[in-house]
This record gives C-alpha cells, sequence and structure tokens, in this order.
C-alpha cells in the first residue's frame, strides 16, 4: 500500500461540487504536484488531506492509517500556506520552534533541529528577526523551515511560490527541490503552474473540474497527454481535428481535410483510447518545439508567418496555414529570424505526433 | 496609534526656500480644528491650571495666592487617597472586565456570517445611541433595592441585596458602557490578523486552545492595548455613572470636583483635584503604554 493515499474522495460545498472521486496514491518520498487552472479542486483537495476541510466522501489514509476524520492538529503534516501564515508576533527562530514544543522536544534538542533547519534553507543569519523584517522570498524559507523542522511524513505546500517575482520563483523551485532531495520528505505541491510542476515534480497530477484528468511523470504528460485539456494546458500544442479514414491492424490513417492525411499507429494515441475504428473523430496534437520550417514549397504545409514573439532562446512564430492558424517554436540560432509575412513550408516528423481519440477527452 | 510619521528628512528644497509662504496653505486647512481646540481645550485648561493656585475664602470666593497649599490639602489628605485609589480602583478593575469580556466577544463576532454579524456589532454598540444618564438610571431601576434583580433574587428567597450605590453597581454599569471601546479595536486587530496562522498553528500539532493563547491572543494584543487605554481613561474621569449609582457617599474623583465646584464653591480646591487626576491618568495611561508598545512594536508595528 502506498504512504498516502486517497480512495474515491469527494468534497461538494451545498450544490457545489469541488472535488469527485479522486484517487491518488503517493509513495514515500515523491513529490507530487496537483496541476490544474484556478477552481478545479487542487487547494481543496491539499486542505482535506491536511484536515481543514473535512472530506463530504472517501477515505485517506497516511502509512495505512486512517486519517480520514483525524483533525488537523492529530495528523502532524507539515504545510507551507500559500500566504506563509508566519506568527508576525513571534521571530524567525520562535516561528521555527514552535512545532517542536508543541511536540514536547526538549531544549537542547529543539536548539539543535532549528539550527538546522535554518541552515538548510539558508536564514541562519535571521533567526532573531520578526517575519515583517524579512523580504518575501526570505518568508517562504521560514515557512518551509517551520514546516520540516517537525520531520514531518509528509510536507503539504499550498501554490508556495505564487507571491515570488519571476526571478525568484526560479531561484526558489531549484532550492525547494533541493532540500525535498536532501531530507527526502514526501511532499505535495498545489500549483497552477505547469512550468513549476513540470520542472520539480516527480509526478504531476493534472486537475480539471474537481476530477483527476492524468497522472504522469512530467516528460510523459508533456509528451503524452491523454486528453485535449492537458495538452492544451500542459505547454502549447497545436490541434488539428480530423477523422479515422482506415485502419489496418496497428496503423491508422488520418483525414485532416483540407487535402491533409497522417499516417500513424495506435501506439500514438493514449492507451486508454485506444479503441478506436474508421469514422471515429480524433485530433491530432502537434508540439510547436517539434514543427520545422522550411523554404516556401518544402515541407507537408504552406504557411504565412503572421506574428512573431521573442522569447530570448527561442522564437515563437504564430503562422497562417489551410490546417488553420499553426505555432512553431524554433531556437534562436543567432541567425535572422523570419519576418512577418514570409511565406513557409512547415514539416514535421510522424514519430512526434500525439492523436487523441475524441472519447477519451470526454473522460 | 502608535504610527508616528516618518518626518519628512526629504523634504522639497523648494519648501525650504519658500519659507513660511510654503506651509501657508496647510496652516490655513488646520486653523479651524487649530481654533477650536485652543478655545475649548487648551485655555480652558490652562485657566483650571492657574486656579489650583489660588486660594479660597469663603466670603469673597478664590483670591490670587500663588502658593501650593492646594496640592498640599490633596495629596496630604487620607480622604483624598480614598477617593483616587477608589477612582482608578474602578478604572483598573472595569478595563480588566473589558479585556476578559470584549476581547472574546470580538472574537466570536469576527467568525459569525453576515447578517448575524451586523446585528451583533449593532447590540454592542447600541449603549453608545442611549444617554448616559438614562442608561445610569436604568442601571439604577435594576440594582435598587426593589428593582428587578432583588426581585429575582426573592424567588429564591434571598436577599434583599444592597447593590445600588455600591462599587460594584459603578463597576457593572462602566463596564456596559464601555465595552464598545474595547470590542472595536480587537475587532480592528482580528480584521489585520491571518486566518492560515490559526491553521498553521494547528497544522504543527497545538491544540485550538493553545492556538488562542499563543497565536490568536499575542496578535490581538496592540488591540487590546488601545481599547485597555480608552477604558481606564474614560472610566477613571467618568463622573454621570459613578454620581448617580455610587449615591453623595461613594465618591470618586470626578464626584469630588463636581462637589468642591459646585456644593462648597471651593473652585481652587476643585481645579487642584481636577489637575492631579489628569496627571494620574497620564501617567497610569503612559507608563501602560510604553512597557506593553515596547514589547509588540517590532513585531507588530
Amino acid at each position: 500500500m502506498s504512504f498516502l493515499t486517497l480512495t474515491d474522495v469527494s468534497k461538494s460545498f451545498g450544490d457545489l461540487q469541488a472535488v469527485t472521486g479522486i484517487n491518488l496514491a503517493v509513495e514515500k518520498g515523491e513529490f507530487v504536484s496537483l496541476l490544474g487552472p484556478s477552481g478545479c479542486g487542487k487547494t481543496t483537495t491539499l486542505q482535506m488531506i491536511a484536515g481543514f476541510v473535512e472530506t463530504t466522501r472517501g477515505r485517506i489514509t497516511l502509512d495505512g492509517r486512517d486519517i480520514t476524520r483525524m483533525p488537523p492538529n492529530k495528523r502532524g503534516l507539515g504545510i507551507v500556506f500559500q500566504s506563509y501564515a508566519l506568527f508576525p508576533h513571534m521571530t524567525v527562530e520562535q516561528n521555527v520552534s514552535f512545532g517542536l514544543e508543541m511536540r514536547s522536544v526538549d531544549k537542547a534538542e529543539r536548539k539543535e533541529r532549528i539550527r538546522e533547519a535554518l541552515s538548510l534553507v539558508r536564514l541562519d543569519a535571521y533567526a532573531h528577526r520578526f517575519p515583517r523584517e524579512l523580504s518575501g522570498g526570505q518568508r517562504q524559507r521560514v515557512a518551509i523551515a517551520r514546516a520540516i523542522v517537525i520531520a514531518p511524513p509528509v510536507l503539504l505546500l499550498d501554490e508556495p511560490m505564487s507571491n515570488l517575482d519571476a526571478k525568484l520563483r526560479e531561484d526558489m523551485q531549484f532550492e525547494l527541490r533541493a532540500i525535498q532531495r536532501k531530507i527526502g520528505t514526501t511532499t505535495l505541491m498545489v500549483t497552477h503552474d505547469q512550468s513549476e510542476a513540470l520542472s520539480i515534480s516527480d509526478r504531476v497530477v493534472v486537475m480539471e473540474n474537481g476530477r483527476i484528468t492524468q497522472v504522469d511523470t512530467p516528460y510523459r504528460a508533456y509528451e503524452r497527454p491523454e486528453n485535449d485539456f492537458v495538452s492544451q494546458f500542459i505547454g502549447k500544442a497545436n490541434m488539428l481535428a480530423g477523422r479515422i479514414v482506415a485502419r489496418e491492424g496497428d496503423t491508422i490513417r488520418v483525414d485532416l481535410g483540407n487535402d491533409l492525411a497522417e499516417t500513424g499507429s495506435i501506439a500514438q494515441l493514449p492507451e486508454r483510447g485506444r479503441a478506436v475504428g474508421v469514422g471515429d473523430a480524433i485530433t491530432l496534437c502537434i508540439r510547436p518545439e517539434k514543427l520545422r520550417l522550411g523554404a516556401s514549397g518544402s515541407g507537408r504545409l504552406a504557411g504565412r508567418v503572421t506574428s512573431r514573439f521573442f522569447l530570448g532562446s527561442q522564437w515563437l512564430y504564430r503562422l497562417e496555414s489551410r490546417a488553420g492558424e499553426m505555432l512553431v517554436c524554433c531556437q534562436n540560432e543567432g541567425k535572422e529570424p523570419l519576418a512577418e509575412g514570409d511565406q513557409v513550408g512547415i514539416d514535421w516528423h510522424s514519430e512526434a505526433i500525439r492523436f487523441i481519440a475524441q472519447e477519451s477527452a470526454r473522460v | 496609534m502608535s504610527s508616528t510619521l516618518p518626518a519628512s528628512q526629504h523634504a522639497p528644497r523648494a519648501a525650504l526656500r519658500a519659507g513660511w509662504q510654503a506651509y501657508m496653505p496647510l496652516w490655513l486647512m488646520s486653523a479651524p480644528a487649530l481654533l477650536l481646540f485652543a478655545a475649548l481645550v487648551l485655555v480652558p485648561l490652562a485657566m483650571t491650571f492657574a486656579l489650583t493656585f489660588y486660594r479660597f475664602d469663603p466670603s469673597s470666593g478664590p483670591i490670587a495666592a500663588f502658593d501650593l497649599h492646594n496640592y498640599v490639602e490633596v495629596l496630604g489628605s487620607s480622604y483624598f487617597h480614598t477617593i483616587f485609589l477608589r477612582t482608578f480602583g474602578i478604572a483598573a478593575l472595569t478595563t480588566l472586565l473589558c479585556v476578559v469580556i470584549g476581547t472574546p466577544e470580538a472574537y466570536i463576532l469576527s467568525r459569525m456570517r453576515d447578517p448575524w454579524r451586523s446585528l451583533f456589532l449593532l447590540v454592542i454598540l447600541a449603549p453608545l445611541l442611549v444617554s448616559v444618564v438614562v442608561r445610569a438610571f436604568g442601571w439604577s431601576m435594576l440594582l435598587n433595592t426593589n428593582g428587578l434583580v432583588n426581585q429575582f433574587f426573592g424567588l429564591f428567597g434571598a436577599g434583599p441585596f444592597k447593590l445600588e450605590y455600591t462599587t460594584f453597581a459603578i463597576v457593572i454599569a462602566l463596564v456596559h458602557v464601555m465595552l464598545p471601546f474595547m470590542v472595536i479595536p480587537v475587532w480592528t486587530a482580528l480584521q489585520r490578523l491571518d486566518p492560515q496562522t490559526e491553521n498553521a498553528a494547528l497544522s504543527l500539532m497545538a491544540s485550538p486552545a493553545t492556538t488562542l493563547r499563543r497565536i490568536v491572543l499575542p496578535q490581538l494584543m496592540p488591540g487590546i492595548l488601545s481599547g485597555s487605554l480608552m477604558v481606564f481613561g474614560l472610566s477613571a474621569s467618568a463622573f454621570a455613572i459613578p454620581g448617580l449609582l455610587g449615591g453623595r457617599r461613594l465618591k470618586v474623583a470626578a464626584t469630588a470636583v463636581y462637589d468642591q465646584f459646585l456644593s462648597s464653591m471651593n473652585w481652587p480646591l476643585g481645579a487642584t483635584i481636577a489637575v492631579l487626576l489628569l496627571v494620574a491618568n497620564l501617567v497610569v495611561m503612559l507608563t501602560y503604554y510604553r512597557v506593553l508598545e515596547r514589547r509588540y512594536a517590532r513585531s507588530m508595528g
């Protein structure tokens, strides 16, 4: 049995169904992100694990024990709140010490553990400051120190980076991951930022409308999205609607309209949605960085650049083609980029394509 | 109340050069308030202070004497010692009761949902809408020998107790009036409190009681502090309630001043008591403020 499990967990607030039938198993030492747009139920899920929100249905177990009805102050989980929720009337040291005092850790050990936790988040020099005398990033590190000093079985992070500016956020992501690796605490993070979830988690749980739509490693979630929502929420994607016109064994032929057709394999469909046949609606999904641009007339599709965005390491082009609008991402190789209005040919490798059968998109 | 604005050290050079002309609009704008304050507070206060150095002559009234014998009389007499001790005792007890009742009240109020919250806030503020004299008579009717409270005790064969004209009656009535002055600042402090800090404490395995004591209460201290100062100051100088519910014999400083001015016609002595009350009040409040302010200034701002 997994370390932390959620079985058929649901929550409704009156008529509003916030979370519906969540099943999730988190292994010991894993870093899992709950990812989804706002209002998808990810924070409610976290609060049910923390015990601040009661479940309407379902069961939560931690290390084999049922904690579904346990009050939050008996669960002993480490929580980093979105607002950090530091105690403003206590110094950094007292903030970190609080959880140890509640566990009746004796004074000498307390001192040692506070010192360790503060040095882990590199705040040794700030032990006697009050929270209001710290910057946002420092406050966040105090919140982390306060949560990990108690050596909790599970660390819960509620949008921990949302109050930090972009540069600091990136630094903290690395740091958070490093800290988590070092202490090996099972961690569950809620975030709406897909790049954050992809960069630091072992697995991402994509949520939509109170349901889990996909649980996978970041790489697989990006490369093999199981439905339209995941493919568009994680990264960018070109989606071309089509219909299966032929199937021979594992090979399918898809008509995309506009004299465009593509041949692919069943293996390019998500595992759950492979029972497809002739006449089924299917979507072709390809990431912008997997499209290549060539001279006009080359490739599979002719296109015209309508706008371009400079992203530093990359150029993002928006193109007009007979298959509709296409996004193409090219490495900035130091050469002259395409200009708006340029005619180009768009090409791709057949293996770079993912198909999503429309039944599975309606899970 | 502790927010001392940082003096603008980088005041525009232009303002310095322009001199008084630059500040003219500011002076003009605050002139009405300044005039009102000077005419209604500073001048009478100065006159009262000057009066304390006069000598009282029963046949001809106050005579300028410019000595300190009034102070010697008040500070040396055990009669006045008792009055001052009673005054500050009542004020301290009222403040304590207001803290004990008002803080939980404000906390519960902040936890209420809206139709109820507005309703109960109005109930708490209601005493301020009724004249203090009417309210004092109301308490007097409740507490007198044949009053409702004694009638209630009578049902169980107890009493009647002497409730009116006691320190108890004064404190009860004062707490009733002063409660809004405690609830409002505490309520304001509660609005500033991040409700997640309570959840944070719970997640660190603190019991709900410990969370209240160690996390919520300290964050409310600035509110409790300013509420206490208001309640203490107002209670120590209260006149109508001690006057009506304390009767003739249970005097406090404010009623003693009244007696000296209007019964004995000894204005200089009355003025001396008034000035000493003001000074004592200031000393008590400033000490209290300093002691607590120092503890919370750095963390709570």
